[in-house]
């Protein structure tokens, strides 16, 4: 063999490589059931609501064979970026899942939604079913774009029972025993905090709860609002503040920052007692419920809200989490697509059949008239408590990164990675934020 | 262009017809040149991906430029691939050269040492994250405390981290054009300096090393140019972080697009991209001087 030749057979090697490579990226969710080419398609999201979702779709598949819906899940980074990509090129599935706020502002924008206010008009019996204060995060500009589709997820601070009993500690109630507690943990060998901090979201759930409990919920609705300088709010600067001050003490777990959310290694490290506590939504009940039945079912895993910081403004009661996660329907499907989806969001989601099928996942459906269901539960200790926190709060903020536009809520989450590796300073976290209000 | 006319004899002098290039051509203008010029074109647009494309002159190259992640990426990239050439480069040589030889427990050697080359790198990057974990990874598992670093987690170790990880996977290639490099020396040139009383060293160095100038130039534009590409496994691994440490440019150009939804300043960054790695194939193409694409065998 020639040099040349060698050489062409190495390019020949890498283009065969690379297009291996490629092909391993393009992940399918599990084979749909036989749907026709103008199939409704639905993306969903792998993890605690996969299965629900599963039958849901398979029920209504056998019930209505002329109007099936093909159904894919994707994991929740990949998806979120996957998703944009598609609609942006006119390939994205017919029911678009959301999380309301900044994101689904951008579709509605680029025209990429269906406006549903005649729909919900028309089938008052669709938007009753509904809490009223969840429903009402599918509005952009007093019209309706999204309904909800499965239960609310309100951020808890869970905690591992077995090792507070044995370090003999109580779940933190103030700020100041929870930076008293990290020390005790650390003595007994325990990471006081897990956290899935590759995946950057869960970062944020320590800042959106600060900022509460300090400034209240309207330092992150002027945020929102895009109110000039918005982020320089004292609050902001103390939030951020207290999170480095943990950070220094040890609080969360050795390499965090290598930790991914999505292969929920944050919620293994709290059942196998490596950590102590873990500040996650309320959707990871349902991953544990299924991962580690154990120590679920036995009573070890223990759940509070947030932390009250000593002078803060915010009533200790408010919640920051994700109100519920939603359907919008695409703008661009045919119009039997978009009949089969609407069909579907009235008589095929939320049946009985179904909302039991979530509170059995360990999930609150986000429709009324289901306390004496979440009663008759096993889980029902966890589902009251999660039920009344959302039901009683005085303010619900939805999560920052979804609140936000897209573009700010990527700096936003960049640079609160560089707050916990203490690469950057809160001065230049909110220097760097003001920059980007109204983009 | 010419299209072999005369007699067999001028078809051998002039080498095959350039016909047989088209549909080479036809592709690789389909697929790299028109979207080139596309990207060109988006790189002076402002577009969130999803609404209007709106022109915008620089707007998106200054964007693109003074962003200080940008600096941050171009010596991310750079480090990454000067320590995996300087690491990569002797190891598959020695292999390379090791494997070449006909010995039969050689050839089952050489069928282990290709196992990384059969993975993607998306298997090999889930692979090591898995190991790698501080808590539940190999360390933790062996009970071994030296291996329970924060490999990944550690913005002055994951560097290290990511070139390992890219040397294991990269080296059987590597290695399999050098033992096909060092399978073209005529064992005449050997035969000859054994009986001039040359060692294994003197012939490793007067002989084996100056006849794969070729396929060492070879070689190294393909690691050189190729770090510009390690993107599928350095995302599933690091995702970029802890923080910037591991955000190399075609990284940062895809969050820049797909994450940040700015496409114009990563369709700006995607041009600084090619034109880098053009750059950098052409300067190591030189360095094989005139004649690197003729052929080193007598006769050919």
């Amino acid at each position: 063999m020639t040099n040349r030749k060698l050489r062409s057979a190495a390019m020949a090697l890498s283009a065969a490589a690379l297009s291996l490579s490629l092909a391993a990226c393009g992940s399918s969710g599990p084979a749909g059931t036989t749907a026709s080419a103008d199939s409704a398609t639905m993306w969903g999201l792998t993890g605690g609501n996969q299965p629900v979702l599963q039958q849901s779709v398979d029920a209504w598949n056998t019930a209505h064979s002329d109007q099936t819906i093909k159904l894919d899940f994707f994991a929740n980074d990949a998806y979120k970026t996957k998703v944009r990509t598609a609609v942006g090129a006119g390939q994205g599935p017919t029911f678009i899942y959301g999380w309301g706020g900044g994101v689904l502002k951008s579709y509605v924008d680029a025209g990429q939604v269906t406006d549903l206010t005649d729909f919900l008009k028309e089938n008052p019996d669709v938007a009753d079913r509904y809490l009223p204060s969840i429903l009402e995060n599918g509005k952009i500009d007093g019209k309706m774009y999204a309904v909800p589709n499965n239960n609310v997820q309100p951020v808890v601070l869970y905690f591992n029972k077995e090792v507070f009993e044995k370090v003999g500690a109580q779940p933190p109630k103030t700020w100041d025993e929870l930076m008293a507690l990290v020390p005790k943990f650390k003595e007994a060998g325990v990471a006081p905090f897990s956290l899935g901090g590759q995946s950057k979201w869960p970062d944020l759930m320590w800042l959106e709860y600060l900022v509460d409990r300090i400034g209240g919920p309207e330092v992150f609705a002027n945020i929102a609002a895009d109110k000039p300088g918005a982020w320089s709010d004292p609050a902001v600067k103390e939030a951020l503040t207290k999170i480095q001050e943990l950070v220094d003490a040890g609080g969360f777990i050795n390499g965090f920052s290598s930790i991914a959310a999505d292969s929920n290694a944050d919620q293994a490290l709290l059942y196998t007692g490596k950590a102590a506590m873990v500040l996650q939504g309320g959707w990871i009940y349902q991953g544990m419920k299924k991962d580690a039945a154990d120590f679920v079912s036995s009573g070890k895993l223990g759940f509070t809200t947030f932390p009250t910081v000593a002078g803060g403004k915010g009533d200790p009661a408010n919640v920051v989490g994700n109100p519920s996660n939603f359907w919008s329907i695409s703008s661009k499907a045919t119009d039997s697509q978009k009949k089969a989806a609407l069909d579907y969001v009235k008589s095929g989601m939320f049946t009985g059949a179904d909302t039991q099928a979530l509170i059995d996942s360990g999930a609150v459906p986000v429709t009324t008239g289901i306390e004496s269901k979440l009663a008759a539960s096993p889980d029902k200790d966890f589902l009251t408590f999660v039920y009344s926190m959302a039901k009683d709060a005085p303010d619900f903020t939805m999560s920052w990164d979804q609140a936000l536009s897209p573009a700010q809520g990527d700096a936003m989450l960049s640079n609160l990675d560089q707050i916990f590796l203490k690469k950057i300073s809160p001065e230049q976290f909110i220097d760097t934020m003001n920059a980007t209000i109204g983009k | 262009m010419s299209a072999s006319t005369g007699t067999s004899r001028r078809a051998l002098e002039t080498g095959p017809s350039g016909w047989l290039a088209v549909p080479a051509l036809v592709f690789f203008l389909a697929f790299a040149i028109i979207p080139l010029f596309g990207v060109l074109f988006l790189s002076f647009t402002k577009w969130n991906g999803l609404g209007e494309i709106q022109l915008e002159g620089f707007s998106s190259w200054i964007t693109a430029l003074t962003d200080p992640i940008t600096a941050n990426a171009l010596v991310v990239t750079a480090k990454i691939m000067f320590f995996s050439f300087i690491v990569q480069a002797p190891i598959s040589l020695l292999l390379g050269v090791f494997t070449s030889a006909g010995h039969k427990y050689r050839a089952a050697l050489a069928v282990l040492y290709f196992v990384p080359l059969l993975l993607s790198s998306a298997a090999v990057a889930i692979a090591f994250k898995a190991l790698l974990d501080p808590n539940f990874g190999l360390g933790a598992g062996l009970g071994l405390p030296i291996l329970t670093q924060d490999w990944l987690g550690n913005s002055d170790l994951v560097l290290f981290v990511v070139v390992f990880v890219i040397a294991w996977q990269f080296v059987p290639f590597h290695t399999l054009i050098y033992q096909g490099g060092v399978r073209q020396i005529p064992t005449s040139l050997y035969e000859a300096a054994q009986i001039d009383g040359a060692g294994r060293m003197q012939q490793f160095f007067s002989i084996t090393l100056p006849q794969l100038k070729y396929t060492i130039i070879t070689s190294s534009t393909l690691m050189v140019v190729g770090s510009l590409a390690y993107f599928d496994l350095i995302f599933v691994l690091t995702g970029g972080g802890p923080g910037y440490a591991t955000r190399l440019l075609p990284l940062h150009m895809y969050l820049t697009g797909f994450k940040a939804n700015d496409m114009g300043a990563a369709s700006a960054l995607g041009v600084i991209l090619v034109v880098i790695g053009l750059a950098l194939a052409l300067i190591l193409q030189r360095l094989g001087g005139k004649n690197r694409n003729d052929s080193q065998m007598e006769g050919a």
